[in-house]
């Protein structure tokens, strides 16, 4: 994998919001690469910047929003860099992104298909209608809607299947990058499973990277290669998935949000929090930001904002691992 | 084909009782148009002339029912009976002499404020915060905000009586006959420029707020923003994703606004003497003359639903939810 080209590299990135008391940072030195069909999760609870790195990505961000620092390259393309007319095209042609909201993400005053043909006409000019309406056949039945739907209007299907609908838009152009926020946040526990499986079986039978951002801790670690987490604006731990249990070494938050986590076939259950609450990004605390809710916070971690360090196959940003993992790893 | 049985339904339906009530109201007052008639002219009528002017004016002291059939007939046939103050002119002659004048103003200018206003509503919304969102609807708030009988006064005064550059009353010139010929709809347009001024600045400002405003909620749904992120053109992210939804809510004050075009502008009308239902309908009032307003309410009512059924029928044809909401209810 690591001799591959990544299809999406995030260089130390920081996005801010500017309010009335300033600039507030949501996202903060975030280095991230995704390479091709791979699926990376990206946890982090409400607020901590998850959402605003995946509209990053797309060059999506609104008005208030800005990028203070850093680069986003698709394909080795830095997105900030194109004019208005190249990202038209360049966006959803090599990065797609499925929203949170199945059920707002469609035009209430269209028919699916419009919709999915908007995608394909509006970047594939020499693409005739006939050759489009092909194609979204081919999309409906390959996220296993019946092609009769197409004629349908969002409000005449179900969340599972404007869900797939919007699914079907997002790889209409063969994208190299599928980013999903909450892809399933708004749908009951069965139609999520299903629509995860459908996910799977589609990124496999197509092709293409996945970042799959998420609270849902376990639903990311099954599904996801590896798994990067956020906690304030920041990575702080990027980890194998397979790696993503209590008998490793973590980030004591990452160690925090694993013992958390319910197993249904322990014979007494003990779930254990992560105290306090998180950090206001308008004033964040010194050090490691996590240091006020950590069990093992020392007084280092007050003063020092600690570095990533590669700590096995996982890249950590802890004290914790600074002194003596470094000295075996190097 | 179901959502629009069901609306037709509900017009026939609103139209009856419309219709009845027109019925009703004028039966439950006092004495009748005859007698009203009789004591305009200070008693000075013998019996048999009431009996006659009674025989005219279609009424009769037979049971209610049959009353109520006859009227639905003359109705249905065109005889809604004789105007008093303009006696023996019947009441249809005078209100198609009307109509026209009030429809043609208050349409035209209505439509023209309607589309103006929700162009320009859309585009500064869509430039959220640049100068021309700024300043217009602070300018065309403050055009609604002046009484539009006070601004037509100050028309008249200052480009009719100052400056002679518009006629200062009336819908055309004493020295064109009316019909469909060339002198006379010069001057009825060159009559209307003042009138129809006037009502625009009334209202245009409420078109382009309520436009702006509804695209401001539109522009930030999800479905506007995932339609921008899979590179639909920008025209068609405006009017067709945005704008198509956001005209939606504006359909009712449309509809209300068309409605209300056949009741007049009546304080409009009466600033221009002009030769409109409003016009016409406030001398009525002012001269009891019965037939002649219970024939306008008439028109007034029945316009109101039929626009409404139109209205309604554009809104199955633009929103395809309401289709299967009417279909199934």
């Amino acid at each position: 994998m690591a001799d591959n080209k990544p299809v999406l590299e995030i260089e130390d990135l920081s996005v801010a919001y500017v309010t009335g008391s300033g600039l507030v940072h949501a996202v903060n030195d975030v280095n991230l690469k995704v390479y091709p069909n791979e699926i990376v999760g990206l946890i982090g609870e409400s607020g901590s910047g998850k959402s605003t790195m995946a509209y990053t990505i797309m060059r999506l961000l609104k008005g208030d929003a800005v990028v203070t620092k850093g680069r986003v390259k698709i394909l080795g393309q830095d997105v900030y860099q194109l004019s208005k007319k190249e990202l038209r095209q360049f966006r959803w042609s090599k990065m797609a992104m499925v929203f949170q909201s199945a059920m707002s993400a469609l035009n209430p005053v269209m028919t699916v298909e419009t919709q999915i043909l908007d995608a394909l006409l509006s970047h594939r000019k020499d693409m005739t209608k006939e050759q489009a309406r092909a194609r979204a056949r081919e999309l409906m039945e390959l996220v296993r809607i019946d092609p009769k739907h197409l004629k349908s209007y969002p409000h005449e299907l179900s969340g599972g299947m404007r869900q797939r609908v919007v699914i079907a838009i997002a790889i209409a152009l063969n994208p190299a990058l599928v980013i999903m926020d909450e892809p399933t946040t708004a749908l009951d526990v069965v139609v999520q499973r299903s629509i995860l499986d459908e996910i799977r079986k589609i990124q496999q039978e197509v092709g293409f990277a996945i970042l799959f951002v998420s609270h849902d801790f376990s639903l990311v670690a099954e599904l996801a290669s590896r798994v990067a987490i956020m906690y304030a604006g920041r990575i702080i731990e990027v980890t194998p998935s397979d790696l993503l249990h209590l008998q490793e070494k973590h980030h004591p938050y990452t160690e925090g949000l694993l013992k958390a986590i319910p197993e249904l076939t322990a014979e007494d259950v003990t779930i254990q929090g992560i105290g306090g609450y998180p950090p206001d990004l308008q004033d964040l605390p010194s050090g490691c930001a996590f240091h006020p809710r950590c069990p093992y916070a020392t007084d280092i971690c007050r003063r020092v904002r600690p570095e990533k360090l590669a700590v096995g196959d996982k890249l950590i940003e802890c004290h914790l691992f600074s002194e003596k993992e470094l000295v075996s790893h190097v | 084909m179901r959502y629009f049985l069901n609306r037709l339904g509900f017009l026939i339906l609103s139209l009856w009782a419309a219709v009845t009530l027109n019925f009703i109201l004028p039966r439950l007052m006092p004495g009748n148009p005859a007698q009203a008639m009789i004591a305009k002219q200070a008693g000075n009528i013998n019996p048999s002339a009431l009996k006659a002017i009674e025989q005219e004016l279609g009424l009769s002291n037979g049971p209610l029912y049959q009353q109520y059939f006859q009227y639905l007939g003359n109705l249905l046939t065109g005889h809604w009976g004789s105007s008093f103050q303009y006696f023996p002119t019947s009441v249809v002659s005078i209100i198609s002499n009307s109509l026209p004048w009030t429809i043609i103003l208050l349409g035209v200018v209505t439509i023209i404020a309607v589309v103006v206003g929700t162009l320009v509503g859309i585009l500064i919304a869509w430039r959220r915060g640049g100068t021309a969102d700024n300043v217009i609807p602070i300018v065309t708030m403050f055009g609604q905000a002046i009484p539009s009988f006070w601004l037509g006064l100050i028309c008249i005064y200052f480009f009719g009586f100052i400056h002679h550059w518009f006629p200062m009353a009336h819908g055309s010139g004493d020295d064109v006959t009316q019909g469909y010929n060339l002198p006379f709809i010069t001057s009825a347009i060159y009559h209307s420029i003042l009138p129809a001024f006037v009502v625009f600045v009334g209202s245009i400002s409420g078109w382009i707020i309520g436009m702006r405003n509804n695209m401001m909620t539109t522009l930030g749904e999800d479905y506007v923003v995932f339609a921008e992120a899979k590179g639909v053109p920008t025209r068609r992210l405006i009017f067709s994703y945005a704008a198509r939804n956001a005209l939606l809510p504006q359909l009712t004050s449309i509809a209300i606004a068309l409605s209300s075009i056949i009741g007049g502008q009546i304080l409009i009308e009466q600033v221009f003497s002009y030769p409109g239902i409003g016009y016409g309908l406030t001398n009525a009032v002012s001269s009891e003359d019965y037939p002649l307003i219970q024939g306008m309410f008439l028109i007034i009512a029945v316009t109101a639903l039929v626009i409404n059924f139109i209205v309604d029928m554009l809104y199955g044809r633009l929103d395809p939810r309401v289709r299967r909401r009417g279909a199934t209810s």
